[in-house]
């Protein structure tokens, strides 16, 4: 009997979250054991063709990661879509747009004149842009078309399951992996899986008082108490707003959560929850002080929507 | 035909809405566009609320609440102070013009107030034009 199909594929990605299937380390000799491998550009040879020749629901489990930022990016999403039978957003740019979800802020005008030509670094004298088609002398080249918007998985073509993190932690990988391997039966269509139910604050190891905030300070700016929840000490940390599972590895160590496992169970946007969090909890009732103190936090959009831009009501409301 | 704005209000149910109450047995003049949710403290009013209020169409969301000192809660009312303030900091960084966003403090005897503000926010979002210009709002069943 031939093994299950699997494929995983990258879109708009950095790469971390195919880092850290392979951080697995030894057990990923159990996944190559329990499946066949349909794809991977990372790390095999087959190709898009090869996919295309599938017939329709043959992979029986497709791991997308990456944002939907080009054209090739959704043509892949809607193939891999059409070729899987459980096709699951991988990490945190499929889940919710991730880090380059932030590219959302700018118009396409913008991003291609900083990328390309204003860059301090950038050597571009003639103002070179990327065309979607050029004809040079050994013929016609094609370059997919970037989107104006960059978009999450589910935004595309339906999704079955989440796996949130930037990146998924190999634990929780494997966690996911070895119930399907050993054909646990998996929650209902549209979970998010391989994290808690949840927020950070339960894995964190410091300690919790009352929250009474009369400033925000950045970790940089004094030596933070290895003890105590950052939030109380007034340094941003997103996690009252952030799905558990990770361990709360970054503030163990004294980095505020930036909250890339998404929103925990039940609320739908991470960075309004957030707001209301931290108004909860500003310790003022004079509105010029609370204005004060609101502006000592640093760049809004990157601490609350860091990850979720992409997927946030606050896009979907101003657009 | 002409521009008119849709508000969403969301009154809480101690004041503002008894104001709102007072200026209609009143008979006092105000604009129709505003469209009344009743909470029990404007302190309910979860960020979400409004956002969801702007993707579905509305113009502009006003948040009313006791005056600070006075709420029926104690605190809910300050939680709403600065939950709109934060709020406004993101809609601007978001391409939300911060004025669509208001909150007014209109005790149960401020039927004037009342109509004085649903008055003030049409015209200002009048000028404003709409938050959606391609986009007809829609009615949706409960989530």
């Amino acid at each position: 009997m031939s093994k299950p199909k699997l494929a995983i594929y990258w879109a708009a990605s950095c790469g971390g979250c195919d880092i850290a299937i392979l951080d697995i380390e030894a057990k990923i000799l159990d996944v190559a054991a329990a499946f066949d491998l349909a794809l991977w550009p990372c790390a095999a040879d087959f190709k898009k063709k090869d996919v295309e020749a599938m017939p329709e629901g043959s992979i029986d489990l497709c791991l997308f990661n990456g944002g939907i930022r080009s054209s090739e990016n959704l043509e892949m999403a809607k193939l891999l879509r059409s070729r899987s039978k459980v096709l699951v957003a991988f990490g945190s740019c499929a889940h919710e747009g991730g880090i380059p979800g932030l590219a959302n802020q700018f118009t396409h005008d913008e991003l291609f004149a900083s990328s390309y030509r204003e860059t301090p670094s950038t050597d571009n004298a003639a103002g070179v842009l990327p065309l979607t088609h050029s004809a040079v002398k050994e013929g016609d080249l094609e370059l997919p078309v970037i989107e104006t918007t960059l978009k999450t998985l589910d935004q595309v073509v339906d999704v079955d399951y989440y796996i949130p993190g930037c990146p998924p932690q190999p634990t929780q990988i494997w966690a996911v992996m070895e119930t399907i391997i050993q054909g646990k039966p998996l929650p209902p269509k549209g979970s998010v899986v391989g994290a808690g139910d949840k927020t950070c604050c339960e894995e964190c190891p410091r300690t919790r008082d009352e929250k009474k905030l009369r400033h925000f300070r950045r970790p940089f700016e004094f030596f933070p108490d290895p003890a105590q929840c950052l939030l109380d000490q007034g340094i941003v940390c997103m996690g009252p707003a952030t799905r558990s599972g990770c361990g709360g590895l970054c503030v163990a160590v004294g980095v505020p959560c930036r909250g890339c496992y998404g929103p925990p169970a039940g609320v739908k946007d991470q960075g309004a929850k957030m707001v209301s969090a931290l108004a909860s909890v500003i310790d003022s009732q004079d509105p010029a002080e609370i204005d004060a103190i609101i502006a000592e936090i640093a760049d809004p959009v990157g601490t609350f929507t860091r990850f979720s831009l992409a997927s946030s009501m606050f896009k979907r409301a101003g657009s | 035909m002409a521009f008119e704005p849709r508000i969403i209000g969301f009154l809480c149910n101690w004041c503002s809405y008894s104001g709102a109450d007072l200026a209609g047995v009143s008979r006092i003049q105000s604009a129709p566009n505003l469209r009344s949710v009743r909470v029990m403290c404007s302190g309910r009013v979860d960020p979400t609320f409004i956002l969801r209020a702007f993707e579905l169409g509305a113009d502009g969301v006003l948040v009313a609440g006791c005056h600070p000192g006075d709420c029926h809660y104690a605190e809910g009312n300050y939680k709403t102070m600065r939950r709109v303030a934060l709020l406004k900091v993101l809609l601007k960084a978001n391409g939300i013009d911060p004025r669509r966003l208001r909150v007014e403090w209109i005790s149960a005897s401020e039927g004037d107030k009342f109509a004085r503000t649903v008055n003030e926010m049409t015209e200002e979002l009048r000028q404003l034009g709409p938050l959606h210009p391609a986009v007809e709002p829609v009615a949706v069943a409960a989530d």
